[in-house]
C-alpha cells in the first residue's frame, strides 16, 4: 500500500527523455475586473481578439489529457470573463483531467457557479488581497471586492467544495497576514497559500512599492508557524517567502520542462509563464504544435530542461538537481542572462546585489499615488 | 486498532478523484494540489469506494477477491482508509 507524492519528487538525470507533464495552467484570458498591482500577468496584455477560441481550448485540454496532465488549472486574468467557461470547464471533466479554478470571485454569480460545479469543476482557488476592505481597494482598485469576495466563498463552502485562498504579500498587506489567516477560517477555507509575491510583469514594475523589509518577512515566518501549529486539522497554510532575502533560490515549478507548462491566452505555449520575458526563446503555438509535440520538441522547453545548459557555479554545484539553478526568468531579469545561477542564490557573484536591492527598494517610501495599477485589459 | 463500524460507508469527498494514470502507468488519487500513486490492494480498495458499498461489503467483496479471511484484511483496509481519511481524500 504504497504511496508517494509526485508532486515533490524533482527530475533525477541530466538529459533523460522528459517526463509527461502533471500539471497545465491555462490562461483562458487576460482580461480582469481587478487591477492588482502585484500582477504577473504581462505588462503587455494579450487582447480579446487575440484569445483562442472555444473549440481550439477543447482540442488543447483533450491533448493535454493525453499527453498525462493530471492537474489543469483554469487561469487568466479573470477566466470567469470568458462566456464559455462552463463549456470549457465541462470539456476538460469529460477527458478527465482534475480541473482547478483560480478566480479574483468578484463578477461571478451564483448561478454561474452552480453551473461550474454541475459541470465538473473539481476545486476553487479564490485570490484575496487584503483581509478587510481598505486593503483590497488599495490593493485591487475595485471598490466592494472584499464584500463580493466574502460571499463568493460563502457560496463555494455553503456547497460543500473545498475552498483554497491565495494571498499574494507585499509591502501594502503584509501586516495583516495574521487576520488573513482567521478570515480564511472564517470562510470556511481548507487551506490557504501565504505567497510572497513574485516580481514578474505588473509585480517587476511596482517593485520598489510592493518589496517588504526583511524584519516584515521574518515576523511573517514566526506568524505562520504559530498558526500552522494552532489550526492543524482546521486549515493547511502553504507558505512561500521571498527569495531575494533567501540562502539558496526556489525550485522554479519542479524544474524547467520537467512537470508543469503554461498556454496563453492567444495560444503560445510558454515552460513557465513569465517566460516570454526571455525575449531569445521561440514559443510554440497550440495553432501550429499538438501539445505533446511542443513539450517534447519545443526549442523553449528545450533549452533549459535538464542540467546540459548550466553554466558555473551551477554547474559542478551538489544541488543543481536540488534546485536546477533556479528560476531563469529571474536570472534575465537581475543578472541579464538567462542561463546565469539566479541571484537569490548566495553562489551568484550578484547575490549581494539582490539583497541591497531588497533592503534599498524596502526602505525607500514610495509615493503611493505612483503605483501603477494593472490595465483592465485590451479589447 | 481503529475500529470503523461494519455500516460506515466511505466515499471520495467532492474534490478528489481516483483515477487510473494512463500516461505513466498504475492508478492515482488526486486532489487539490496534490497526486498520490496508489498500487495493489489500495487500487482494489479505492476501486470498491463508490459512496455506496460500506466497509463490511468491500471487506467481504475483497475476500472473496483474493481467497483470504474477512479479518485478516479488514485492519489493513481500516488503516488505509483511515490514513486517507486524515489526509482529507476521504470521508468516513
Ligand atoms: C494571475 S492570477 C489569475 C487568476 C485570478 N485573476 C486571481 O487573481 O485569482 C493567478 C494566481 O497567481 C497569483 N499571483 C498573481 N500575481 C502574483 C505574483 N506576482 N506572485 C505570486 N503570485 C501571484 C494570484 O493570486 C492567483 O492565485
Ligand atoms: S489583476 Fe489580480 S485578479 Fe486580475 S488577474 Fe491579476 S492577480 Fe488576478
Ligand atoms: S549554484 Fe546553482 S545549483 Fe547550486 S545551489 Fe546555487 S542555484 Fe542551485
Amino acid at each position: 500500500m504504497s504511496e508517494t507524492l509526485l508532486d515533490e519528487r524533482p527530475q533525477a538525470n541530466a538529459k533523460p527523455k522528459p517526463q509527461p507533464p502533471i500539471g497545465l495552467l491555462a490562461e483562458l484570458t487576460h482580461r480582469c475586473p481587478l487591477r492588482c498591482t502585484y500582477c504577473s500577468n504581462p505588462i503587455e496584455l494579450e487582447s480579446r481578439s487575440a484569445e483562442l477560441d472555444t473549440e481550439t481550448w477543447k482540442r488543447v485540454f483533450s491533448q493535454a489529457a493525453e499527453l498525462g496532465v493530471i492537474h489543469l488549472h483554469l487561469s487568466g486574468g479573470e477566466p470567469c470573463a470568458r462566456k464559455d467557461i462552463v463549456e470549457l470547464t465541462r470539456h476538460a471533466a469529460e477527458v478527465g483531467l482534475y480541473t482547478n479554478l483560480i478566480t479574483s470571485g468578484v463578477g461571478v454569480k451564483e448561478s454561474q457557479l452552480d453551473a461550474l460545479l454541475e459541470a465538473g469543476c473539481d476545486h476553487i482557488q479564490l485570490s484575496m488581497q487584503g483581509a478587510d476592505e481598505e486593503i483590497t481597494v488599495a490593493v485591487a482598485g475595485m471598490k466592494g471586492a472584499f464584500e463580493r469576495k466574502q460571499a463568493f466563498a460563502k457560496q463555494v463552502v455553503d456547497r460543500g467544495f473545498p475552498l483554497t485562498l491565495n494571498s499574494v504579500i507585499h509591502r501594502q498587506n503584509i501586516h495583516q497576514v495574521p487576520t488573513m489567516i482567521e478570515k480564511a477560517v472564517e470562510f470556511g477555507a481548507k487551506r490557504i497559500e501565504i505567497a510572497h509575491t513574485q516580481y514578474y510583469g505588473w509585480a517587476l514594475k511596482n517593485r520598489a512599492h510592493l518589496m517588504p523589509t526583511k524584519a516584515d518577512v521574518d515576523k511573517t515566518i514566526e506568524q505562520v508557524e504559530e498558526a500552522r501549529e494552532r489550526l492543524k486539522g482546521t486549515l493547511v497554510i502553504d507558505a512561500v517567502f521571498p527569495d531575494y532575502y533567501a540562502k539558496y533560490p526556489k525550485l522554479c515549478n519542479g524544474g524547467w520542462g520537467a512537470r508543469t507548462f503554461s498556454v496563453t491566452p492567444s495560444g503560445k505555449v510558454l515552460p513557465c509563464h513569465a517566460a516570454e520575458t526571455i525575449e531569445h526563446l521561440e514559443f510554440w503555438s497550440v495553432s501550429d504544435h499538438d501539445l505533446a509535440d511542443v513539450w517534447y520538441n519545443g526549442p523553449a522547453f528545450e533549452a533549459y530542461r535538464g542540467t546540459d545548459w548550466m553554466q558555473e557555479p551551477c554547474r559542478s554545484c551538489e544541488r543543481k538537481h536540488i534546485d536546477f539553478g533556479g528560476c531563469r526568468c529571474q536570472a534575465l531579469a537581475l543578472v541579464g542572462d538567462a542561463a546565469a545561477t539566479d541571484p537569490a542564490c548566495v553562489k551568484s557573484p550578484h547575490h549581494d546585489r539582490i539583497g541591497d536591492l531588497a533592503r534599498s527598494e524596502s526602505a525607500y517610501v514610495p509615493d503611493p499615488t505612483k503605483v501603477s495599477y494593472r490595465l483592465i485589459g485590451a479589447a | 486498532m481503529s475500529d470503523l463500524g461494519d455500516d460506515t460507508v466511505p466515499k471520495l469527498p467532492h474534490g478528489v478523484k481516483f483515477r487510473e494514470d494512463k500516461a505513466r502507468g498504475g492508478y492515482i488519487l488526486v486532489g487539490p494540489e496534490r497526486i498520490y500513486n496508489i498500487d495493489g490492494v489500495s487500487v482494489e480498495i479505492l476501486k470498491r469506494v463508490d459512496g455506496a458499498a460500506s466497509i463490511q461489503r468491500i471487506v467481504a467483496d475483497l475476500a472473496t477477491v483474493f481467497t483470504a479471511e474477512e479479518a485478516v484484511i479488514r485492519p489493513d483496509v481500516e488503516a488505509f482508509l483511515i490514513d486517507l481519511r486524515d489526509k482529507q481524500m476521504v470521508v468516513l
